[in-house]
């Protein structure tokens, strides 16, 4: 089945992080008491009118500006029209054959290295529906003949962003994924949390015979609520229709839904009923033409984006291009590095220690603890003065982590502290080249690398509690003295 | 022989009131007497508010007789169209879907009456989500026409027009799509404006056809239009579409005399459809206009023919979408019963809830949005509104203000014309290219027909340009005199 | 000649519930509007830019600045259904839309 090739494009909704709705002034929020953020304008109530957010539509222009988007000169808002109940006015306020961004790509960093650029189609800006709960909220009406519906998303700001079918595999796509949410991390319009439904992603994929270029039968996937079930379900996706066409079936054009206990891509009951969103210029929105100056004065606000952050890390920082990827692509890890070389940590270990240790704990813990970059610091800085080891720290790093306390008095209270005095630590090595005198002497007869051994025998005298540089340092001076 | 508080305009209650001859209350009681008295048989409240309206009128005496400035709106009894929301107080827009409706929040043309001293004395009837030409589409039954209560007071704000001829308010509000302010106005003998679109916040106005749906003011003089005017005129935050220009003095010139005015004549607006003692009345009032200087000569409005039909796929359109929200999930009606799921209940509460016209509406405007028809009707639609906007263009080029008929005929009977929707659509055919093109327009009474009806005479001007447009009428209706009162007030 | 309409389509599109007697009529009556409205195609207007708006502004926004809600109570007043603090509905069959 290798003669087959998958192609993927992918289209990401993301929730604006704007204190207000798109098109009223309703607080936008995730965790707020149901409908406690609605108003006449966002329940959709008659006679009323949306006037758009300006935060929303500049960070819009940045979000495309990042993208290496056109941002066009003339834009509209469209309406389209389907009916449903958690969508107030039964229509989206969206955009369709005149988008504010046009064009651009992004480029990605595949495991082993190589860069791939993908082709950006489009970025829109539009309103979010209201949320359906499915069963009754008290229990008591219908079960679940019923659902209820809370509108405080209704009118969240949302951007949607559709890739070209540049994708091959489904780790490339999860890599623009991670490439695209990083992105919009760094520009800060959005909390682009895959759990909490701020960032969202559904697939397209077909199939075709390597080599050739005409497109096979599309399948749109959805319900992927991370990057790693995208590439589940696109891994599984791709098998299923390669089997399919290897097995000279035809692939339905279809939406299916990724199930994510099952590990499979599930067909969705068709809708009885045609989709036809006539959409139209929205009567009630100018247009959007956005002033040469003001894109301007937004393109020069672009922070510095991962891919610039990811070249710097490496070639002044000196950073193994698999950990700069790992370290770019979070941005709580991004500011705990940074925070830590602020205040002189050696940029190599701290890099390790962020994408290693404190990456661990942060994921198992589902939060950022009471970590500061400071703690980083502190841990390259101990570990490179002598006073606690690899080991030792990581146990520090861990209480720090829980409780806030700085590393060094971590290392104190658990009794981590590295022997560093030389005093007790040259007794214990003429201890042990005492007792192992045969090892010595092969040592004196210029088998240096015996001095191995020795250092193990003195470590486990001082119960790991010694600097082993320093203690082979101090055996090295008796054997050679 | 003195007149009644009950027949003054705005303009004189207002300065009566400003001499400490009269008292709000003494206004209001004038007002709710021809209430009592007439709104059995006009039946143009959906609403009253009474209760509301006593109390406002209590507040502003004492406001006032604490020598605080009197606004020109303090104290003048107004009705509102029942498309525009009030909040607390119940606002159906004529139809079964929003019976019950009691908006959160207030229209900003009401905010703004109500905050220069207006009292509402209630929500007037009309047709269905203001769609119709005869206020017969009215969920809650037809208004009668004060001037003949076997008449139809034209639509669709038919009850806000018949409200102002018959006294029960001394203004009210209206809103105008395709002449539903203009038209009624001319069928009822009181004046008309629909200013430029945009001059006045939609914020509140439920939405029929958004791109052409102005709200305009009844009144029963010129000079009480431009005062209305100059309170409901700006830009409003909450309307994107609202123009931010700066609302010039309209009373400052209303009294200029208008010699060389340039005044066209649509020529098309005298054919066939046209009854003979309109032509003949309003061609009565060009030659007035002549005789108080105004330079008149023929314009041509080309694309005007084709005006009807580009409203008849535009308005629709956006009618499809505005109306898709009325689906008993968040207010309004909800079919009774068990439903299946909620598919099926918003087929059931929008089947129930609308009536013939509005479905008729939805239906043509869904349709014309359809994939595959988009283009040949919509698209083409708009291409025709760009050449009406250019006509206009060409139009102003050479003239001032041009003048039509309002309506070609004059009140008709009531089912006359309810089977017949296209006979009904061509009551609009010389109101709607002004929607189109989003300049102001005013009806003026020019005079009755042979059987006592008004007749009324379309003023248009360019973008913006009201105050020209209420100087013309204004100059029309001093010299015509008329001082029209519906038969029906004879023995009140 | 009137237009042929695929009434059942255009009901189902805009969630419409018709009787028998309401479909004849519409096919009829929208048949006969929608002759008079295609008269529009009679202009020829293929370099005629089209018109949504009748005075085209651009670029009007708000400021991103939080005003209050309304209360829970008057969100949900004219609700058919309350459930709680939500607004109730009939099931919603899974469409995936």
């Amino acid at each position: 089945m290798g003669s087959y090739e998958a192609v993927i494009g992918l289209e990401c909704h993301v929730e604006l992080s704007t204190l207000t709705k798109m098109f009223c002034p309703c607080a936008n929020a995730f965790d707020a008491e149901p409908n406690a953020n609605t108003c006449a304008v966002c329940v959709g109530h008659p006679g009323t009118l949306p006037v758009p957010n300006r935060e929303a539509i500049a960070r819009i222009i940045k979000i495309g500006l990042a993208l290496d988007s056109q941002i066009a000169p003339h834009s509209l808002f469209h309406r389209k029209n389907y009916f449903y109940p958690d969508m107030p006015k039964n229509f989206q306020i969206s955009q369709y054959d005149l988008p504010i961004c046009v064009g651009g790509h992004l480029d990605i960093e595949l495991a082993d290295g190589s860069t791939k650029r993908v082709g950006i189609t489009r970025v829109h800006m539009e309103e979010d529906t209201g949320k359906t709960q499915h069963g009754s909220e008290s229990g008591r009406i219908h079960g679940a003949t019923h659902a209820s519906i809370d509108f405080n998303r209704a009118g969240v700001p949302l951007v949607e962003c559709v890739s070209e079918p540049d994708m091959r595999t489904a780790e490339e796509a999860g890599a623009y994924l991670r490439e695209l949410r990083a992105t919009l991390e760094a520009l800060d319009v959005s909390d682009v949390k895959m759990e909490e439904g701020s960032l969202r992603c559904d697939g397209n994929v077909s199939v075709r015979p390597l080599g050739t270029d005409a497109f096979g039968t599309k399948v749109e996937i959805k319900n992927m609520n991370s990057i790693r079930s995208l590439e589940r379900a696109l891994t599984y996706e791709i098998a299923r229709q390669t089997a399919a066409i290897a097995a000279g079936e035809q692939i339905v054009q279809e939406t299916r839904h990724w199930d994510e206990d099952a590990g499979a891509t599930k067909s969705m009951r068709s809708k009885e009923e045609a989709f036809d969103y006539r959409y139209f210029p929205e009567p009630d929105i100018p247009a959007l033409e956005p002033e040469a100056a003001w894109v301007e004065e937004i393109r020069a606000s672009l922070p510095e984006l991962p891919r610039a952050r990811r070249d710097r890390y490496m070639s002044a920082l000196g950073l193994r291009p698999d950990v700069a990827r790992v370290l770019v692509g979070d941005r709580g890890s991004i500011g705990l590095f940074e925070g830590a070389i602020a205040a002189g940590a050696d940029p190599v270990p701290a890099a390790n220690w962020v994408t290693q240790d404190a990456a661990g704990l942060r994921n198992a813990a589902g939060q950022d603890g009471a970590l500061t970059p400071g703690h980083i610091a502190d841990v390259v800085g101990l570990i490179a003065a002598g006073t606690v080891s690899n080991a030792g720290a990581k146990q520090a790093l861990e209480a720090s982590f829980a409780s806030g306390e700085p590393v060094a008095e971590a290392v104190a209270r658990l009794g981590l502290t590295q022997v560093s005095d030389t005093s007790a630590l040259g007794a214990l090595a003429d201890e042990v080249i005492a007792e192992h005198p045969d090892v010595a002497a092969k040592f004196r007869d210029g088998k240096e690398g015996v001095i191995g051994f020795l250092v193990g025998q003195l470590m486990q005298k001082a119960a790991g509690a010694a600097n082993p540089k320093l203690a082979q340092t101090l055996l090295r001076e008796r054997l050679q003295g | 022989m003195t007149r009644s508080l009950g027949d003054l305009t705005g303009a004189e209650l207002s300065a009566k009131l400003a001499a400490g001859e009269t008292s709000a209350i003494e206004i209001l009681a004038a007002s709710q007497a021809r209430i009592d008295a007439v709104d059995g048989d006009v039946r143009a409240l959906l609403t009253p508010t009474p209760q509301l309206a006593s109390e406002r009128a209590e507040e502003l005496d004492a406001y006032l007789s604490t020598g605080a400035p009197q606004s020109p709106v303090a104290g003048i009894p107004v009705a509102l169209k029942d498309v525009l929301t009030t909040n607390g107080v119940r606002t159906t827009c004529g139809s079964k879907i929003l019976e019950t409706y009691v908006p959160p929040y207030d229209a900003t043309a009401w905010t703004r009456l109500s905050g220069a001293g207006a009292v509402l004395v209630g929500k007037t009837n009309c047709d269905e989500f203001a769609m119709g030409s005869s206020n017969e589409n009215s969920a809650f039954g037809p208004v009668h026409n004060p001037w003949d209560l076997e008449r139809v007071p034209g639509g669709s704000s038919g009850g806000s027009a018949a409200a102002v001829a018959a006294g029960e308010a001394v203004w009210a509000l209206g809103t105008d799509t395709g002449g539903s302010v203009r038209q009624p106005a001319s069928l009822c003998g009181v004046v008309g404006l629909k200013p430029t679109y945009g001059r006045i916040s939609r914020y509140g106005l439920i939405a029929f056809a958004s791109s052409l749906d102005t709200i305009g003011t009844f009144t029963r003089s010129v000079r009480d239009a431009g005062a209305m005017l100059q309170v409901l005129a700006g830009h409003d935050p909450r309307d994107a579409t609202s123009l931010d220009v700066p609302v010039p003095d309209y009373g400052a010139g209303i009294d200029e005399a208008i010699a060389g005015l340039r005044v066209g004549v649509v020529t098309e607006a005298f054919g066939e459809g046209v009854e003979p003692a309109v032509a003949a009345s309003v061609r009565a009032a060009v030659e007035r206009l002549a005789a108080l200087g105004a330079d008149v000569g023929e314009a041509a409005l080309p694309h005007a023919a084709y005006a009807l039909s580009a409203y008849y796929l535009i308005a629709p359109s956006e009618c499809s979408s505005n109306l898709a929200r009325y689906d008993g999930v968040r207010y309004g009606l909800r079919a009774a019963g068990e439903h299946a799921d909620s598919i099926e209940m918003m087929f059931a509460t929008r089947g129930q809830g609308f009536g013939p016209e509005v479905k008729r509406r939805i239906m043509l405007g869904t349709y014309a949005l359809s994939a595959g028809y988009y283009e040949a009707y919509y698209g083409q639609a708009q291409k025709v509104r760009t050449l009406v906007i250019r006509d206009y263009e060409a139009a102003f080029e050479r003239f001032d203000i041009l003048v039509s008929p309002t309506s070609p005929t004059t009140a008709f009977r009531i089912g006359a014309k309810a089977d017949d929707p296209m006979a009904m659509y061509l009551n609009d055919i010389f109101t709607i290219p002004a929607n189109l093109a989003g300049v102001p327009a005013i009806s003026v009474p020019c005079g009755l027909d042979d059987v006592g009806l008004p007749i009324g005479i379309q003023l248009t001007a360019p973008i913006l340009d009201e105050a020209t447009l209420l100087r013309a009428a204004h100059a029309l209706e001093s010299d015509l005199g008329l001082n029209l009162r519906p038969p029906l007030l004879a023995g009140v | 000649m009137p237009v042929e309409i695929d009434i059942e389509h255009v009901a189902k599109l805009a969630r419409l519930q018709l009787s028998e007697e309401e479909r004849e009529q519409l096919a009829a009556q929208l048949g006969q509007i929608l002759e008079h409205a295609a008269r529009v195609g009679e202009v020829a207007a293929d370099d005629v830019p089209p018109t949504a708006s009748p005075i085209p502004r651009a670029n009007v926004f708000r400021e991103d600045v939080i005003e209050p809600s309304l209360p829970v109570d008057e969100a949900l007043r004219n609700s058919p259904e309350r459930d709680g603090d939500r607004f109730g509905v009939p099931r919603i069959a899974e469409t995936g839309a």
